[in-house]
């Protein structure tokens, strides 16, 4: 009886984890199908060729323009710049974390720069807005307007060290110790060690963490909103103001878009595109660190 | 058994004049002392890997170390390219004089001494790069000038491999056998032309067959190099070296001429190691 009890309770179980599991299928699914199924009419009336290359996004004026480069251009400007600070400050402290540092010192650094993906978004972007700014970009380029990509980029890349480094210090850590050994042993410096053995070992890894960074800088929203401004810009100058795709999206649903209309149709069809560049890149990270893992043995 | 290679001492030799033309590289007679181990005391915390281990390496010779797990015969080989620098907590005493300099002396750089001082582990542990790549790399970071393709053939011959590698070189090292590996390795030490090779157990991840070929080369490499061999294997250590040295605990028992070594032992200790009563 006893026996019988337990066995029922284990299934149970089994099915509670089921269920659970299901549910996060089952709400991405959700996500898809209502992102798709609101977006048919956007597509229906504006045809793709404007969508993807009109050169001009004003979809709220009268008569609306639906070219969504100047938002693509915004989001491939921030994160471009997000990249130019996060790759080499993120690779090389992860570098440092895994090969230099000593035990005691890591044990101590790596905590608090996971804390950096711990601060909430908003604050990175008063960060941007009310410091680097007034205090950095505008002292560097003095016409720079107050809304700005080149500042929000900045902090989006601060955002996105934790990601790279953490993910890139696993990867190294993975390389085996008796491949540092072997150079080592035949006259290595530990600088030699580490970008001849250790960063070309790990390069898919690193690779994979880049691509998952380039993820988040792309999807990050509030930062950019308050930092980068809402003026759609077909512009690669990162000293003016530019709107990204999740801008446009944070914009518009504070105000007051009825449902039905066209503004909400635009809205999923521009989510619609961004889930599917995320989900591109998170994809090819995958395969790439899977294709490209080095066998060791 | 002779399943090796034409011995390919000559070309060898002539590499080692082209990388170093100095004096350094003049012949010398068997028997001088090349490594010198005074009071080698080393520990990991509190515990004592290394116990006042006195021992002299000559040069040309393949010294053997040998005793059961533990008794710091892998400790005392890394001291003498202080490989034991990237263990934390370990501390070392007393002196290696290795070309007439203190290893442990503040002003000596234990890259600089490396260069001198190659080491095959007891794991084949080749770079996964290129056969080519794995011989070169060593070569490379350290300035080498002279012509690379020559001395990665000239090296692989010297390891047995050539004949095996010449056709796919570029291929990566990770596809070779163990025992190719193993021998790629050894080919990897040699292209830095360094005066002593340590081993660490070369053989222990081989087959037979392998291990065969590896300790022909060691028996090949002692016209040129110095060979210091830790090995499990009593045997292996009877078959390859001229001296041998048993260590217990940490402490070195006794160090004698092989062939006197395994056949009149004076310590006690040592003799029952040797007819298998323990280890």
């Amino acid at each position: 009886m006893r026996r019988h009890l337990r066995n029922l309770l284990e299934r149970g179980i089994g099915v509670a984890m089921l269920i659970c599991a299901l549910l996060s299928v089952a709400t991405t699914a959700g996500i898809i199908l209502t992102l798709v199924g609101q977006s048919v009419p956007f597509f229906r009336a504006v045809p793709l060729g404007e969508f993807f290359a009109g050169r001009k996004w004003a979809p709220l004026f009268e008569p609306p323009r639906y070219g969504l480069l100047p938002l693509i251009c915004g989001t491939f400007l921030i994160t471009v710049g997000a990249l130019l600070v996060a790759v080499p400050i993120g690779v090389s402290a992860a570098l440092f974390l895994s090969e230099c540092a000593p035990r005691r010192l890591r044990d101590v650094l790596k905590p608090v720069l996971e804390i950096l993906a711990g601060v909430p978004s908003v604050v990175y972007g008063f960060f941007a807005l009310t410091f680097l700014t007034p205090n950095v970009i505008a002292k560097l380029v003095p016409s720079t307007p107050i809304f700005n990509a080149a500042s929000a980029a900045i902090v989006v890349g601060i955002m996105i060290i934790p990601t790279i480094c953490s993910l890139s210090d696993d990867a190294f850590r993975a390389v085996p110790r008796s491949l540092r050994e072997a150079g080592f042993a035949l006259s290595a410096t530990r600088f030699e060690v580490a970008g001849r053995i250790v960063l070309p070992g790990a390069a898919s890894g690193v690779v994979a963490a880049i691509l998952l960074a380039v993820g988040r800088a792309i999807g990050e929203t509030m930062a950019v909103t308050i930092a980068a401004g809402i003026k759609p810009t077909l512009t690669l100058n990162p000293f003016e103001s530019v709107q990204t795709m999740t801008a446009f999206i944070a914009e518009v649903s504070e105000g007051d878009v009825e449902a039905g209309t066209m503004a909400s149709h635009c809205l999923f069809a521009v989510g619609l595109v961004l889930f599917a560049i995320t989900l591109g890149v998170n994809l090819v990270a995958r395969w790439f660190s899977r294709r490209f893992r080095e066998v060791y043995e | 058994m002779v399943i090796m290679d034409q011995p390919q001492g000559s070309l060898a030799g002539a590499a080692k004049a082209e990388m170093r033309p100095s004096p350094v590289s003049a012949p010398e007679p068997a028997g001088e002392t090349i490594v010198r181990i005074e009071n080698l005391t080393i520990r990991y915390g509190d515990f004592s890997a290394v116990k006042n281990v006195s021992l002299d390496v000559y040069r040309n010779q393949a010294t053997a170390l040998i005793g059961p797990s533990g008794c710091g015969k892998s400790t005392l080989l890394r001291a003498i390219n202080r490989m034991n620098d990237f263990v934390p907590n370990c501390q070392v005493d007393g002196r290696i004089v290795v070309r007439g300099r203190s290893i442990y002396d503040p002003g000596c750089d234990p890259v600089d001494l490396r260069r001198h001082i190659g080491m095959v582990f007891q794991k084949p542990n080749p770079f996964p790069k290129s056969i080519y790549r794995n011989v070169s790399w060593g070569a490379k970071i350290n300035g080498y000038r002279g012509d690379m393709d020559a001395l990665v053939e000239q090296c692989l011959r010297r390891a047995g491999l050539w004949e095996e590698v010449k056709d796919k070189l570029k291929q990566v090292a990770l596809n070779l056998s163990g025992g190719q590996q193993q021998r790629l390795c050894i080919a990897r030490a040699l292209a830095l032309q360094p005066d002593v090779l340590l081993m660490d157990e070369p053989c222990s991840a081989l087959d037979p067959i392998a291990t065969a070929r590896i300790e022909d080369l060691i028996d090949q490499l002692k016209t040129d190099y110095t060979v210091v061999l830790v090995t499990h294997n009593m045997q292996q250590a009877a078959r390859v070296s001229d001296r041998t040295a048993f260590l217990y605990m940490g402490e070195l028992i006794e160090v004698e001429d092989t062939h006197v070594l395994f056949t009149h032992p004076r310590h006690p200790r040592t003799q029952a190691y040797i007819t298998g009563r323990f280890g």
